[in-house]
């Protein structure tokens, strides 16, 4: 059988973003895979030459629009360690609540994206729509559905009164009741199970060794979840890793529905312990110094590398999202795969292609 | 940054060979560029979230042995820096020959304050 190249994307159905994969086929079998990005860079990094340090965040919260808090937050959190600032501890809570309510809309965001994939349209609705009630949540406590600006350097510029803490946990137990019902659905439906089980499977060790991240690592049975170094005030809640043992599409569909609940448990648990106090500290100086800081996006490990030289721009920032480092892994689930089965598997590894290029 | 050990165009290949054996990791990859003819490439590796980092220091001009052989995830980055800050990789296993993100057209180098140019027509630098 000759072979015939694919060429996937840019544009396509199932991509929010713009990715290209050229796919090399044998009769409907996949063999190669060539990914060609450059869609959507924006050369953020290097706006650090020009941006105040402070305004830096605004840019980091520009370089996802679903995980905009968390990028800030890694970057303050880089930034307060390179200046020895030791941000409040009622801070330190609020950025665990604000980045699991990220968390919340980030994986129903994707579980309906993924239903999406495989042409369960009623269920993509109804991820979407349970995940409005946290657009509302964003919007009422962060003053933005998509992009809510919590984090400053020194701690967080919004509190959250005992009203509004009682609120949002009232919301997050209508979602997650809605979320339980989809349970059924989502991990049981003959259909989700005849396109997502055994499907593009990646082996612990495959995924070790390529470097995977978030739910696509902890899917191929990795307990591994950078919020396991208890940066913030993770270290004071009860967290485990959400962790699969199949490898695949169906496994890191698995963790992330999981871990969806557990991000409500999270955020739950951090407004009892939600301690009196200050929400920011002042800061004084400028950064001097590098500094490789980490935290768990939904997608999984997000690294900032940043390097200060005491003056008010940073000489470098450096930006690796989880979508780059799970690339390679994607290259290595497609060989072997059918044509018809390539766009879940793609979707499986939550690719959000802003983020990688940046 | 903790544990940064430095390395060598020539040791930089088998550091990154032990520290696969080690069983780390490999996270990514930063360029900072240092002065006009300078840059630094450090090589991030995890090993239960513990970090450990490779430090090389070469001239712009320099071509790098690319450890995508030794860790295929590698090539990404590597092909990231080859556009970003001019500097090339020996051995890659997949080279988009500056190609990943720009444009043939694009200016060599944009992310270097003082960039090296290249002649395309002679491929010197």
């Amino acid at each position: 059988m000759a072979r015939t190249i694919i060429p996937f994307g840019p544009q396509h159905q199932v991509f929010p973003e713009p990715i290209h994969l050229k796919l090399v086929l044998e009769d409907e079998i996949v063999k190669e895979v060539v990914p060609a990005l450059g869609y959507v860079h924006r050369g953020l990094e290097m706006l650090a030459d020009v941006r105040d340090f402070h305004q830096m965040i605004q840019i980091c919260e520009r370089v996802c629009g679903i995980c905009s808090t968390i990028h800030a937050q890694c970057y303050c959190q880089g930034i307060e360690e390179l200046m020895g600032i030791e941000i409040p501890d009622r801070a330190r809570f609020l950025r665990v609540i604000w980045a699991e309510i990220h968390r919340v809309q980030s994986h129903l965001l994707w579980l309906g994206l993924f239903a999406d994939a495989f042409g369960f349209e009623s269920l993509f609705m109804q991820c979407w729509k349970i995940r409005e009630k946290i657009m509302d949540i964003n919007e009422a406590t962060g003053g933005n559905r998509v992009n809510p600006s919590i984090n400053i350097i020194g701690g967080v510029k919004r509190d959250m009164n005992p009203d509004m803490a009682q609120w949002v946990l009232t919301q997050l137990d209508l979602v997650e009741k809605e979320v339980n019902h989809l349970e059924k659905v989502l991990l049981n439906d003959y259909t989700v199970k005849k396109r997502t089980v055994g499907k593009g499977v990646l082996t612990r060790e495959k995924a070790m060794e390529l470097g995977a991240v978030g739910p696509t690592l902890r899917g191929s049975g990795v307990e591994q979840d950078i919020r396991q170094i208890g940066y913030a005030a993770y270290g004071e809640l009860a967290h485990r890793p959400v962790v699969g043992i199949d490898g695949d599409a169906y496994s890191r569909n698995r963790v992330r529905f999981l871990e969806t609940l557990q991000a409500i448990a999270l955020v739950r648990e951090a407004v009892s312990k939600l301690p009196a106090g200050d929400i920011s500290v002042k800061v004084k100086g400028k950064p001097e110094g590098e500094v490789v800081t980490r935290v768990e996006q939904p997608r999984g490990e997000l690294m900032y590398y940043i390097k200060g030289n005491g003056g008010k721009n940073l000489d470098r920032l450096r930006i690796r999202t989880p979508t780059f480092a799970n690339i390679p892994p994607l290259l290595s689930m497609l060989p072997g795969i059918e044509l018809a089965d390539v766009p879940v598997i793609v979707l499986s590894i939550d690719p959000c292609i802003s983020c990688t290029e940046r | 940054m903790k544990e940064v050990i430095s390395t060598t165009k020539g040791t930089v290949v088998s550091k990154t060979v032990d520290m696969k054996k080690d069983g780390y990791r490999f996270v990514t990859m930063s360029c900072v560029e240092l002065d006009a003819d300078t840059v630094d490439i450090l090589y991030h590796f995890d090993r239960d979230l513990h970090l450990k980092h490779l430090r090389l220091t070469i001239q712009k001009k320099e071509a790098v042995p690319s450890v995508s052989l030794v860790y295929f995830a590698a090539f990404l980055v590597e092909n990231e820096i080859q556009d970003q800050f001019g500097i090339r990789f020996d051995g890659l296993v997949l080279d988009y020959e500056r190609t990943l993100y720009l444009e043939k057209e694009a200016p060599d180098a944009p992310y270097c304050r003082i960039s090296v140019s290249r002649d395309v027509k002679s491929g010197e630098d």
